[in-house]
């Protein structure tokens, strides 16, 4: 009987797999969209469905496995109805998350990585999901829960007890578009100051209208004339990426927005999603048109799903109104739309051909390069990969002249940047600002005065300390993407560091060696450091080895992983120094004998003759590490 | 068998191009290229990579996961030169007129031992037990940069071995992740019995099965069975054939058929 029910139950799911297959057209290239779909509906892409979904798109069984296994969203191994994830990045403990992970395992009686016992619910940690102004913050299944409390734990728990339906949880709603029948969510776009690019009032759609009435090249020049660089972090010029890929064989183009901000303590493009999508729309039907393209796509990391209906309704809206689609406002032979590509979980997709591997429905990891993007991209076809930032400042240059661009923020520097500050300040959120902004400036306007130190650009910038207060934030000097951490005079900044390179090991794909091996060893000697078991030499050690993982490193990601270790050791030498000591008996302090010889010890059913508890025995010689050490007479 | 290879040739090729017209490295599309590796001219065709053209110049550069059947990886790194200043593998990197190529120093040759240290500690390698010692060119170039015992601690992390296969084994503990299995199979085989599964320290090799090798299509004559730069892909029955003293890398270090190049 039962095995019959699981046989009319497999050849459902069979169907149900083969369904969803079908209506991504049964194409290999839509692999994330159907693994995720399935994990959605089966809570797992289980072994047979990898089977099926190879059948179905017409690849090998491994391949599938191979997608399925790098993404942090998806799963072989069953989960529950419910999975709640709660946030464990820096910031997040900083609030309080180490108190609200008791208060859940306490509620649920389950333990990080389990699942209760009817199968229900599954606790998992994550790392930063781009609340950092409203810590401590979880997302339960699609939907984001900020300013937990344990006694909130408490009802959320006792609510989804209840339906074991995360949608029918409830909260207060938050500002905004947060606030819409659509969105539905209690999420904060807490903006605390408005520029004169982003957030200031602006007229939708003249930017493309007389992006339109010009010819492509002269777009392109607009955008360089108004010096525009990636609001992303690596700020290459725009034009000049538009040029190329203009320029670039290929029949077709594209232009894919990365909106997978995973950066810890960055969450500006989410407000940008949620408040001016149309905004960044306008934009890259902007850019579809300089570079040549007829689809946009664009990449939103899987912790912002809750936002995707929302802009599926705004391209619906643009669609109506011929802002897409066919011969868009009458420009003969413009066709443009986008698509919206969901993430699953993976920091390294952030890194543009990470980003266009994932888009491909391949495991993120990066591409080689060359190619460039700009030369082949996005399934072969020259692609420019902007940031969404970036995009609208592209539309409201197109609005309002290049001329008007540059002459905000420093003179090498135009425009405004949005930054997301978070951690100990007084008023965390967005601020607009315009770029040249001093970090002291900075830490007046969010209140934050004392701070120890703060991390521009997030675990892949770098920590300044207060001799650095006087810098600005600019591409000349401290470029970000726009993450702001601020420490305040209490926090240790060597077990912050150590805890930002556990997010780099965390997130690397492993494909090269030092960013695979390399992130785990400097941690290593970090904690051993941090144990009070170093040794001068480990700084030099540590100095040494991120520089090497930096230089050898294949992508953007190991090439500045181990910054967390190289900018606290510049900028905060004194905690090391005062952490380090030279050991007394030229022994590694690290290094524990009687711990080592324990395993021996047990085999052998006796002790060590020569080390004992009490140090080594009088009237022995013993050779360590090449050196002879005399016992004490 | 090789179109794939071809293409990609093809389409390196192109790339040259687009990277000579567009990003203004110069226009000068001649049948040699000049460059120069430490201070020495050499030449190299365009769609070249730096060290294809060191190899026919018969200069060594250290390298792992490269394979001149097949696509470049990438992956371990121990090719890093400078480019210009700027750090860049000598597999993938093509050639550029003018280009200025830095090897043979100090710095990176610090930073290839930091490399083979990594490899060593991160798997399970015991050199005295394994059938491909003296043929292993992780080891071997471990030798030739002077490593004679890794400075980093050992991961001891718990790794397979499938045996289930009964021409060929794997041993996941001696695995470094340079993908030849991967590409071979793919490409040269036209079969696709190897593929990555797993990201950071969890990255791994994982056969086209449910889980056994036994059930893939794998033959002992394939490629993929015979690219393997260390013991991790082994065809049974052949181990310890070859008495020590006479194996590959017992006789001279690796690298050396390159650089006799240069003497002829």
């Amino acid at each position: 009987m039962s095995e019959n029910l699981q046989a009319d139950f497999d050849k459902l799911s069979r169907v149900e797999i083969k369904r969803i297959c079908q209506s991504c057209g049964n194409d290999r290239s839509k692999m994330m969209d159907i693994v995720r779909a399935v994990q959605q509906q089966f809570g797992r892409v289980s072994s047979e469905a990898m089977n099926i979904i190879a059948e179905c798109v017409n690849c090998r069984r491994v391949e599938v496995e191979s997608v399925v296994s790098f993404y942090a969203f998806l799963s072989k191994e069953a989960k529950g109805k419910v999975v709640i994830r709660l946030c464990n990045d820096v910031v997040d403990k900083m609030a309080g998350a180490d108190a609200i992970a008791e208060a859940f395992k306490r509620e649920l009686g389950i333990d990080f990585g389990q699942t209760t016992p009817d199968g229900k619910i599954t606790l998992e940690y994550t790392p930063c999901i781009g609340m950092c102004d409203q810590a401590p913050a979880a997302i339960i299944n699609d939907e984001i829960i900020t300013y937990l409390s344990t006694d909130k734990v408490k009802e959320i728990v006792a609510d989804i007890k209840k339906h074991y339906d995360p949608s029918k949880l409830k909260h207060r709603l938050g500002d905004g578009n947060n606030a819409d029948e659509i969105v539905h969510s209690c999420v904060h776009n807490g903006i605390r100051k408005k520029g004169a690019v982003i957030f200031a009032e602006y007229k939708s759609e003249a930017g493309l209208k007389n992006a339109l009435a010009v010819s492509p090249a002269e777009v392109i020049n607009e955008v360089k004339t108004a010096r525009l660089r990636g609001r992303g972090g690596a700020g290459f010029p725009t034009g000049m990426k538009w040029q190329f890929t203009r320029a670039a064989q290929g029949e077709k183009k594209f232009i894919i927005c990365n909106a997978d901000e995973g950066e810890p303590g960055t969450f500006k493009d989410r407000v940008i999603l949620t408040e001016r999508a149309d905004m960044l729309f306008e934009g890259m039907t902007i850019a579809g048109y300089a570079i040549g393209a007829e689809t946009g796509i664009l990449y939103v990391r899987g912790e912002y799903t809750y936002l995707r209906k929302l802009l599926e309704k705004v391209l619906k809206d643009r669609r109506n109104k011929n802002l897409l689609g066919k011969d868009i406002l009458g420009k003969k032979g413009f066709n443009f739309d986008i698509i919206i590509q969901m993430g699953a979980g993976a920091y390294i997709c952030g890194e543009e051909t990470a980003l266009i591997s994932s888009c491909e429905g391949l495991r993120g990891d990066p591409k080689t390069r060359p190619p460039f993007p700009a030369q082949k991209g996005y399934l072969g076809n020259p692609t420019a990969v902007n940031n969404v930032e970036t995009l609208c400042c592209v539309t409201r240059i197109l609005e309002m002249g290049a001329g008007w661009f540059v002459e905000k923020g420093s003179k090498s520097s135009p425009g405004t940047k949005l930054l997301s500050v978070s951690g100990d300040c007084k008023l965390p959120g967005v601020y607009e600002l315009s770029l040249g902004v001093k970090v002291k400036e900075l830490l007046k306007e969010v209140g934050a005065e004392d701070a120890q130190a703060v991390l521009v650009g997030g675990p892949s910038g770098q920590f300044v300390g207060q001799n650095g207060y006087n810098r600005t934030i600019c591409y000349d000097d401290l470029a970000t993407g726009g993450a702001i951490v601020v420490f305040g005079p209490e926090r240790n900044m060597l077990e912050i560091a150590a805890e930002y390179m556990d997010f780099f090991i965390e997130e690397s794909c492993g494909y090269c060696t030092p960013c695979r091996v390399g992130n785990v060893l400097l941690k290593k000697y970090l904690d051993k450091i941090l144990a009070g078991k170093g040794e001068p030499e480990d700084l030099d050690m540590l100095q040494k080895l991120g520089e090497s993982v930096k230089t050898t490193s294949r992508c953007g990601m190991g090439q500045t992983s181990p910054n967390p270790v190289l900018t606290t050791l510049k900028n905060f030498r004194k905690n090391y120094e005062a952490l380090v000591k030279k050991s007394p008996d030229g022994l590694q302090p690290a290094f524990d004998i009687r711990k080592a010889l324990a395993d021996a010890e047990k085999i052998a059913k006796r002790s060590s003759e020569i080390f004992t508890n009490k140090g080594c025995t009088p009237h022995t010689n013993v050779l360590v590490q090449g050196k002879i050490f005399k016992g004490k007479k | 068998m090789y179109w794939c290879r071809v293409k990609y040739l093809r389409e390196r090729n192109e790339n040259e191009i687009f990277i000579k017209n567009n990003i203004g490295v110069g226009v000068k599309m001649s049948e040699k290229i000049t460059f120069t590796i430490d201070g020495v001219k050499t030449t190299g065709k365009p769609g070249q990579t730096i060290l294809e053209a060191a190899d026919d110049a018969g200069i060594y550069i250290p390298r792992l996961c490269q394979h001149p059947e097949l696509v470049p990886h990438g992956s371990c790194r121990v090719c890093t030169v400078l480019v210009n200043g700027r750090p860049q593998t000598a597999c993938t990197q093509p050639v550029a007129e003018g280009m200025i190529v830095e090897n043979n120093t100090k710095e990176l040759d610090e930073n290839r031992r930091d490399i083979i240290d990594m490899l060593f500690i991160e798997g399970n390698h015991f050199c005295m037990f394994c059938e491909k010692s003296g043929n292993c060119e992780l080891q071997a170039l471990a030798y030739r940069l002077g490593i004679l015992s890794p400075k980093f601690d050992y991961f001891y992390p718990k790794r397979n071995l499938d045996a289930t296969h009964p021409d060929i084994f794997i041993d996941h503990n001696r695995c470094i992740f340079c993908g030849r299995c991967v590409e071979a199979s793919k490409t040269i085989d036209g079969k696709g019995v190897f593929e990555f599964v797993g990201r950071g320290a969890e990255r791994k090799i994982a056969v086209n099965a449910e889980e056994y090798l036994k059930d893939t299509d794998l033959k002992i004559t394939d490629k993929a069975a015979d690219v393997c730069p260390v013991g991790a892909i082994i065809k049974k029955r052949t181990a310890f054939t070859i008495p020590i003293g006479q194996r590959k890398y017992d006789k001279k270090p690796i690298g050396s058929e390159i650089e006799e190049k240069k003497k002829n």
